[in-house]
C-alpha cells in the first residue's frame, strides 16, 4: 500500500442521510394546493389569477431583496416563499385590489418571517400575518365578497358564513333554513360547498380538491394528520353543539366545510416552523384553534375565525413546546 | 418480536453486498499497527522495545488502570517503533508497530493442547482468563469484558443478552460470526452465564437474518437460551433499545443495564470469550466487513488486529472507484478517516470506502422545527432544540431543560433532517462545555 495523498472527506457521523430536504418539502407543499388554486382561475376568473401570481411572486422578490441587504445566502429557490406568497393569495377574496395583495406580501415575508431571522425564525405564520395585516389596513375590502359575474358562473351571495352571520343575528332559529334556501336545499348547498361552487376567498372554496391535497401531503408525511384532524374534529363538535337555535342544533359538516377551515387545517395550521414540535403538543395546537374558530365564528365580529384563531395558537406555541415534551427515555426509574 | 422501541429509522440496509460472499481470510500482514488503547479506559503501557524480537500471542502492552484491557502482538516479528501512529478513533495514539517475519509462531503454550474445561474452574478464574487474554466488547465500544463479567455484589443480574442485532448499514459480519461459529458462541455464552451466575439468556438478532436465526434456535434448542427476532430498524442493536425490545425495561438515564438487571455482550464477544477460555487464545484477530460504494469486491475480512486499512482494501482487491470518505465502524455512527495508513484495532467492525455518490456533504440550513428528529429519537429527546441551543451556544439549558446527556449520539436525527443539520456534532459540543463546566466547578 502506497502512502498517498488522495483527499478523504472527514466529516461527523452519520456518513449517509435520507433524501429530504427543505426544498422537496416546499415544493410539494406548492404542489398539493395547485389543484385548488387552478379551480379557482376557472371559478373566479382573472382577477383570482392576477393575485395567484402577484402574491408568490412579490413573496420571491422581497425574500430576494432582503437576503441581499442582509448579505445572506439567497434562499428563494427553496420555495418557502412562493409558499408563503400563494397561502396568502388563497386566503383572500378575489376581489382584493392587486396592490393589497403586495402590501400582504411585503408583511408576510420581509416582517413576518425575515424580522424574525428567515425561514425556522420567524414565532407567526407569515402568510396569516399578512392577511391580518391587510385586515387591519382595509377592513371593508377584505371582508366583501360581493355578488360578481365570473367565467363560470354567476355569483348572487355572499359567503355562507356572512349568510349565516347575518341570519343568526335577525332569526337565530330559522337562521340555517335561509343559509339552506340561498342554495336551493340543505343537500344542494352541500354539495356546491363540497365541490366548490360558492363564493369565497381564492383557495378556500373547493373542498374535494383541498382535501385530496391534504390527504397527499399526510401520506407522503409532509404534514402530520394531529393537526387537522383535531382542529376539524373541535370545529365540528363544538358548532354542532353550540346551533344558533339552541344546543345540538348546529350543523357541523356545513362548519367544517365552510370559509378557510380545510385550507387552514391542512396547509395553514401545519406550517412546521410555528406550532407544537412534539405529536402531544400539536393536538392541543389543533383543538385550541378549533376552539378559538368557532368562538369568533359564532361570537365573534367576524364571519370567519380562521386566521386569528391560527395566530393565536402561534402564540402559545413557545409555551406548549416547553411544557408539552416527548416521554423521556427510562424515566420511569429502574423497575 | 416482544417489544418495540419508539422512534429509530430505517435506512438501506446495504447488506448484501457484503454478506453475498463468504469470509476471506487475509494472510498475514507484513507490518502491524498496535495502538496501546483498544478499549475504554486508560491506554496500556508498553511492555517491549523497540528492536524486541515478539512472538504471536505475546503482551506487548500492560494494563496500567482499573478499566483496562491488555495488548497482544498479532503477528511475530520485530518491534520497528514505538511511537506515535495514526488512530482510528483519537486522531493519533502511541502505538507498537511490529514488522512481521512471516513465520506467524505463537507464544508457546499458546494455543493449549488441551482445551481447558470452563466447568472445572472457578468465577474468579474465568475472569482472569478473560482479563489476561485481552478479551474487550467486539460490537465496537470495546468495554473491557472482564469487568462487565464481575458486576458488583448489591446489583442483581436476571439474564444476559447476546447481542446479533447489527443494525448498521453494510455490515454483516456478525452475521457470518453466527452463522459460522454458532457452537462457539454457544460455549461462549454458558461462560458468561456460569462467571455471572444466572440461568437465563437471550440471543437478539435482526429478523433480516433468518437464516442466522434458524441456526440460533438449532443450536440452542432445549436450552434456556431464548432466540429473540426483532424488528428491523436501526438502532435496534444499541444496548438500552435491545434491552427494550426484549424485555420490555427501560435503563433509566445515566444507569446501566446493571441496574435493570442484564448484562449485554456481543455475540463475538462470546465467541472469543470461547476461544480464550478453551485455548488461551488473546484477542489478536476478528472478522470485519469491508464493505462501501467504493469497494470492487466487498466483503468480510478474517484479519489481524492492527493491519492497516489500506492494506485490508488492497486485499479485497482494492477500490472500483476513487472513495470519498472512508468509514471505521459503520455509516450512522463510524469514524471517518483521513488517511488509509490507519490499524484496525480490536473494536473495528466496519471498513468502508464510501463513494461520492453516497458522501453528500451539504450545508446546513436553519432548523425548520418539521419534528422528523422527534419521531426518530429513541430516547424521547428534542434534536431540533438541542441543535439550536448548540448552534447558539446555550449550554447549560441543554443538560437541565433538555436532557442532551440521554443522547446515545445514534445519528437517527441527523439522517433524517431535511436541513442536513449536524445535530450529533452539536450535542458532542454541549455535552464537552457541560462537561467542562462541571470540572470547573
Amino acid at each position: 500500500m502506497e502512502m498517498d495523498n488522495r483527499l478523504l472527506t472527514v466529516t461527523p457521523a452519520p456518513h449517509v442521510r435520507d433524501n429530504d430536504s427543505v426544498q422537496k418539502i416546499m415544493w410539494t407543499v406548492i404542489a398539493a394546493l395547485l389543484p385548488a388554486a387552478a379551480f379557482s382561475v376557472y371559478y373566479f376568473g382573472t382577477p383570482a389569477l392576477i393575485n395567484l401570481l402577484i402574491g408568490p411572486i412579490t413573496a420571491v422578490i422581497f425574500e430576494f431583496i432582503v437576503q441581499k441587504i442582509r448579505k445572506v445566502d439567497i434562499t428563494v429557490t427553496d420555495g418557502s416563499a412562493c409558499l408563503t406568497g400563494l397561502l396568502l393569495a388563497m386566503s383572500v377574496s378575489p376581489e382584493v385590489p392587486w396592490f393589497m395583495m403586495v402590501f400582504g406580501s411585503f408583511i408576510a415575508i420581509v416582517v413576518a418571517k425575515h424580522a424574525f431571522g428567515g425561514l425556522g425564525g420567524n414565532l407567526y405564520n407569515p402568510a396569516h400575518v399578512g392577511r391580518a395585516a391587510m385586515m387591519l389596513s382595509w377592513p371593508v375590502a377584505m371582508t366583501t365578497w360581493t355578488k360578481m359575474t365570473t367565467a363560470a358562473d354567476v355569483i348572487t351571495t355572499s359567503t355562507p358564513l356572512k349568510i349565516l352571520k347575518e341570519a343568526t343575528k335577525d332569526t337565530p332559529a330559522q337562521a340555517y333554513n335561509v343559509l339552506y334556501d340561498t342554495f336551493g336545499s340543505q343537500g344542494e348547498m352541500y354539495k356546491a360547498m363540497f365541490l366548490g361552487f360558492r363564493n369565497g376567498s381564492i383557495g378556500e372554496t373547493c373542498t374535494v380538491l383541498l382535501l385530496l391535497g391534504g390527504a397527499f401531503l399526510i401520506a407522503k408525511k409532509i404534514v402530520t394528520w394531529e393537526i387537522p384532524a383535531t382542529m376539524i374534529a373541535t370545529v365540528a363538535l363544538l358548532t354542532f353543539i353550540f346551533g344558533p337555535a339552541g344546543l345540538f342544533t348546529g350543523d357541523p359538516v356545513f362548519h367544517v366545510m365552510a370559509g378557510g377551515l380545510i385550507i387552514g387545517a391542512f396547509f395553514m395550521a401545519t406550517d412546521m416552523v410555528t406550532v407544537p414540535i412534539t405529536r402531544k403538543g400539536q393536538i392541543i395546537f389543533g383543538v385550541g384553534a378549533g376552539v378559538l374558530v368557532v368562538l369568533i365564528r359564532l361570537k365573534g365580529g367576524y364571519p370567519e375565525g380562521v386566521c386569528y384563531s391560527i395566530l393565536l395558537m402561534n402564540t402559545v406555541t413557545p409555551l406548549i413546546d416547553m411544557f408539552v415534551k416527548p416521554k423521556r427515555f427510562g424515566a420511569g426509574g429502574a423497575k | 418480536m416482544k417489544f418495540k422501541f419508539k422512534g429509530g429509522v430505517h435506512p438501506e440496509d446495504q447488506k448484501s453486498m457484503a454478506a453475498s460472499r463468504p469470509v476471506a481470510i487475509m494472510p498475514v500482514p507484513k507490518t502491524v499497527v498496535l495502538p496501546l488503547q483498544m478499549h475504554i479506559g486508560a491506554p496500556c503501557e508498553a511492555t517491549v522495545q523497540k528492536g524486541d524480537i515478539v512472538k504471536k500471542g505475546q503482551v506487548i502492552g500492560k494494563p496500567v488502570s482499573f478499566v483496562a484491557s491488555p495488548i497482544h502482538a498479532s503477528v511475530s516479528g520485530k518491534v520497528v517503533a514505538i511511537d506515535t501512529f495514526r488512530h482510528p478513533v483519537f486522531g493519533h495514539g502511541q502505538a507498537v508497530k511490529i514488522e512481521s517475519d512471516d513465520l506467524d509462531e505463537w507464544v508457546p503454550e499458546i494455543p493449549l493442547s488441551t482445551p481447558r474445561d470452563y466447568k472445572t474452574l472457578s468465577k474468579e478464574d474465568i475472569i482472569e482468563i478473560v482479563k489476561e487474554n485481552g478479551i474487550v466488547g467486539l460490537g465496537g465500544a470495546t468495554f473491557p469484558t472482564h469487568i462487565k463479567l464481575a458486576p458488583p455484589e448489591d446489583k442483581k443480574v436476571e439474564a444476559i443478552i447476546l447481542n446479533g442485532a447489527e443494525c448498521e448499514p453494510f455490515l454483516c459480519s456478525d452475521h457470518k460470526v453466527m452463522l459460522e461459529s454458532a457452537d462457539k458462541m454457544k460455549e461462549g455464552l454458558e461462560i458468561m452465564m456460569k462467571v455471572v451466575g444466572v440461568n437465563k439468556a437471550y440471543v437478539g438478532i435482526e429478523d433480516n437474518k433468518p437464516d442466522a436465526i434458524e441456526v440460533m434456535n438449532k443450536t440452542f434448542s432445549g436450552t434456556n437460551v431464548e432466540i429473540v427476532p426483532l424488528r428491523v430498524r436501526y438502532p435496534q442493536g444499541a444496548e438500552k433499545m435491545l434491552i427494550q425490545a426484549i424485555t420490555g425495561r427501560e435503563v433509566p438515564p445515566g444507569k446501566l443495564p446493571l441496574d435493570v438487571g442484564v448484562v449485554v455482550q456481543n455475540v463475538v464477544t462470546a465467541v472469543a470469550i470461547s476461544d480464550a477460555v478453551k485455548y488461551n487464545i488473546p484477542l489478536i484477530e476478528r472478522i470485519s466487513t469491508v464493505s462501501g460504494g467504493a469497494v470492487k469486491n466487498p466483503q468480510c475480512v478474517q484479519l489481524r488486529v492492527g493491519a492497516l486499512f489500506g492494506d485490508v482494501f488492497d486485499f479485497v482487491g482494492g477500490f472500483s472507484e476513487e472513495p470519498q470518505k472512508i468509514v471505521m465502524g459503520g455509516p450512522m455512527m463510524g469514524f471517518a478517516q483521513a488517511a488509509l495508513d490507519v490499524p484496525v484495532i480490536k473494536g473495528v467492525s466496519g471498513i468502508l470506502a464510501l463513494n461520492s455518490k453516497e458522501v453528500k456533504v451539504e450545508k446546513e440550513k436553519p432548523c425548520i422545527r418539521c419534528g422528523r428528529c422527534v419521531d426518530a429519537c429513541p430516547v424521547g429527546l428534542i434534536p431540533s432544540m438541542l441543535s439550536i441551543l448548540g448552534e447558539r451556544r446555550v449550554v447549560e439549558t441543554a443538560k437541565t431543560d433538555y436532557n442532551v446527556f440521554d443522547c446515545m449520539e445514534c445519528g437517527s436525527c441527523v439522517y433524517v433532517c431535511p436541513s442536513k443539520r449536524n445535530i450529533v456534532q452539536y450535542i458532542k459540543y454541549l455535552k464537552a462545555e457541560n462537561n467542562a463546566l462541571t470540572s470547573k466547578k
